[in-house]
């Protein structure tokens, strides 16, 4: 069994935590006591208010909205699924990138009723920069348009005209009512003209080969392990997780940023030695020569070296209240590497919904833009769209300790 | 991402757990292991073992002991620590009761669930810890499902559940003031079902409390209690001898046993995957009101 992380994204109102619910319910995943417990609260149309079943703050039930990204589980005999319920409102674009960078698969909702809208732009576009590999399109509330192919069918055709100038490599659409259950987990009998499969049966088949088959090695030291005890008088290891590709025993390593090269002695973990390890597995690799590596470096396989420079090109999310402005300084956080860093320029912010550049002096809460960056000590990357655990990075305010910002290197 | 089709479920949720453990290492000045003998924390030590062997854990396992623990656990704590030679560290709730910071509940049913945050703040405080690892899980609870990975509490170890950072990729931000403190929650992407698998595979041992024995309990809120000192009883408890076990381990004031025949961890697991109930469906605690964890977090408890 393997896992699926997916993210759920659509307006306020799409039905994104009544899917969820409705996932939840008819795979059988919620609990006799959840039920009641939601049952007590009230019911919708008739209907349990599936919805309940993720807004777990106060302050959303209240109001009846999303706030922050919840994390929902289920499992089929034939996957564990982690889905990451993320707000729709614009306000909290920031938590729909936490919800989504860490997913395979973005489940878009629309309305029927109301067809592609301005939020369904503006999070295919974070979809597409985020590089999810997978999106679903769900037309959602199709009982209220009377189960009808045709307004499914010119859904699909306005997303796909929209679609052309983003980068997602697969999308499929759906059609379904997430508050009856239509199309979730079972085939809806109302809609005969669908012939494919549920969303769920959907979910369950896909195949997660989403990036090039043998990427580059790669693997970013967490801690050096040095026990100096008698039995382990000269141990050193280097614990961290492989973030891309295989490492074999007696492989050629460079350690980057120093340039300084060995070969893999041996991948320890705990249970025992092992000649080859895979992503994302985490272990202690030893080295054959004593040379310098601590944390913060990454060891690659020689040949194959990513690159290393103090000057960087990226996509950023802006996160935080206070707007950000060319020449600040921040901590730029990339893999287990921290390095003082400072924003050259904004070349441009994007208008998410329209995908037009435009030209600002600075960026704001959840705005997105593209900026260069000088770091003070070399960085060694690939870009964001190669391999995403060395091409992504966060950038901290050093007065406030906040994350201020997402980055994705180009 | 990539190659992640290699690995199964189990295995993908143990690295994310020892990276992030390994992140704390790293990240933090001095860390603390929050242990409670329940079977969450005894998988964090085990996962600790993976981390950081052949070295020593670079923090203490942390148990804020209520006083009205299972003895079983208690002795379970002692030999795990004696075992891994690993440093333990117990703090008394009694002894925050007794200086006058805590104050113990009065009715049918007091519980020092809620007063074992005092002495948990005044450990963090002594020891200046600026991260505790917690077992919490995300399918535990609801609030919990909203909670990050790293979830920083103010001076007042306070959780605002509309201030957290944002938590991207898997780059974790561990960075604080002098006074506050991160919760770090390394298994919260596993489920109850997950963390049972996980015991099975790696043959992790547990307290005897999670196999089925017979016991003396009393109904309460049609939950089965256990009977113990710490309970009161009146005339209307019946106390019966029945064959239950624990599924989740606490203070023997909330945590209700189940009554089941499961002796073996594969009995257990059929046991679960069957279940119409939540796990923290048996936890008094919990059902005190909707919103009962969110105030608790937002008052520091773990």
């Amino acid at each position: 069994m393997d896992i699926l992380r997916f993210i759920t994204a659509g307006s306020v109102d799409d039905g994104k935590s009544t899917l969820i619910g409705r996932l939840l319910y008819d795979s059988k995943s919620i609990f006799q006591d959840q039920l009641e417990a939601i049952e007590k609260a009230g019911q919708v149309n008739g209907q349990i208010n599936l919805a309940l079943l993720t807004d777990g703050l106060k302050a959303e039930r209240e109001q009846g909205i999303t706030i922050d990204v919840a994390y929902k589980y289920f499992s089929t005999p034939k996957r564990k699924f982690i889905i990451a319920d993320a707000p729709g409102h614009v306000q909290y674009t920031r938590n729909m990138v936490t919800g989504a960078s860490n997913s395979d698969l973005a489940i878009i909702l629309i309305d029927a009723r109301k067809g592609v809208i301005e939020q369904t732009y503006r999070h295919s576009y974070i979809v597409s920069l985020l590089r999810i590999p997978y999106v679903v399109v769900c037309v959602n509330k199709m009982d209220l348009v009377d189960f009808s192919e045709e307004v499914f069918l010119n859904i699909q055709k306005q997303y796909l005209e929209f679609a052309k100038d983003l980068d997602l490599k697969s999308i499929h659409f759906l059609p379904i009512s997430a508050l009856n259950g239509d199309n979730v987990v079972d085939l809806s009998t109302s809609m005969p003209w669908w012939k494919e499969k549920s969303l769920l049966g959907f979910l369950e088949d896909i195949e997660l080969h989403t990036e090039e088959e043998s990427p580059a090695p790669r693997f970013p030291v967490q801690n050096v392990i040095r026990p100096q005890t008698a039995e382990y008088h000269d141990y050193r290891g280097y614990a961290g997780q492989i973030r891309s590709g295989h490492f074999t025993v007696g492989d050629s390593i460079t350690v980057l940023p120093s340039g300084l090269k060995s070969k893999i002695k041996a991948i320890d973990t705990y249970a025992g030695s092992l000649k080859t390890a895979y992503a994302p597995m985490s272990v202690t690799i030893r080295l054959e020569d004593e040379i310098d590596v601590s944390r913060g470096d990454m060891l690659v396989i020689s040949g194959e070296e990513p690159t290393t420079s103090q000057d960087l090109e990226a996509h950023i999310c802006w996160m935080d209240q206070k707007v950000m402005t060319p020449g600040s300084k921040y901590l730029l956080r990339q893999t287990t590497n921290s390095v003082k860093a400072s924003i050259r320029t904004l070349e441009y912010r994007v208008e998410t919904s329209t995908h037009e550049k435009k030209e600002q002096a600075n960026l704001g809460l959840n705005e997105i833009g593209k900026v260069t960056i000088r770091t003070a000590k070399p960085v060694a990357y690939d870009p964001y769209s190669k391999i995403r655990g060395t091409g992504s990075f966060i950038l901290v305010d050093e007065g406030t300790n906040q994350t201020v910002a997402a980055g994705m290197l180009l | 991402m990539t190659d992640l089709h290699r690995l199964s479920h189990l295995d993908q949720l143990e690295s994310e757990a020892i990276y992030i453990l390994r992140e704390v290492a790293a990240q933090f000045e001095r860390p603390a292991l929050l242990f409670s003998g329940g079977k969450d924390s005894i998988c964090l030590v085990h996962l600790a073992l993976k981390a950081f062997r052949p070295g020593k854990f670079p923090f203490p396992l942390v148990h804020i002991d209520t006083g009205h623990n299972f003895d079983e656990a208690l002795k379970f704590r002692d030999d795990l620590a004696a075992k891994t030679g690993e440093k333990l560290v117990v703090r008394f709730v009694q002894d925050s009761i007794d200086q006058g910071k805590a104050v113990e509940e009065k009715g049918k049913f007091p519980s020092r669930n809620g007063i074992q945050a005092v002495t948990l703040l005044d450990t963090i405080a002594e020891f200046k810890f600026d991260a505790c690892i917690g077992g919490a899980r995300r399918d535990e609870e609801k609030a919990r499902a909203k909670e990050r990975i790293f979830s920083v509490r103010d001076e007042f170890g306070s959780w605002d559940p509309k201030l957290q950072r944002p938590e991207l990729w898997n780059i974790y931000n561990g960075k604080i003031h002098v006074g506050e403190n991160v919760r770090v929650f390394p298994i919260s992407n596993w489920t109850e079902l997950d963390v049972w698998e996980y015991i099975r595979k790696e043959n992790i041992e547990l307290p005897s409390l999670y196999f089925s024995h017979q016991r003396e309990i009393v109904w309460r809120e049609d939950l089965v209690f256990p009977v113990s000192k710490f309970i009161s009883l009146d005339n209307s408890d019946k106390v019966e001898t029945r064959t239950v076990r624990f599924r989740t381990v606490g203070d023997m004031t909330c945590t209700a046993a189940v009554e089941s025949e499961a002796n073996t961890i594969d009995d257990i697991i059929r046991e679960i995957q069957v279940s119409r109930t939540t796990e923290r469906g048996s936890r008094l605690d919990d059902k005190r009101s909707e919103a009962a964890m969110e105030d608790r977090k937002k008052g520091g408890y773990f």
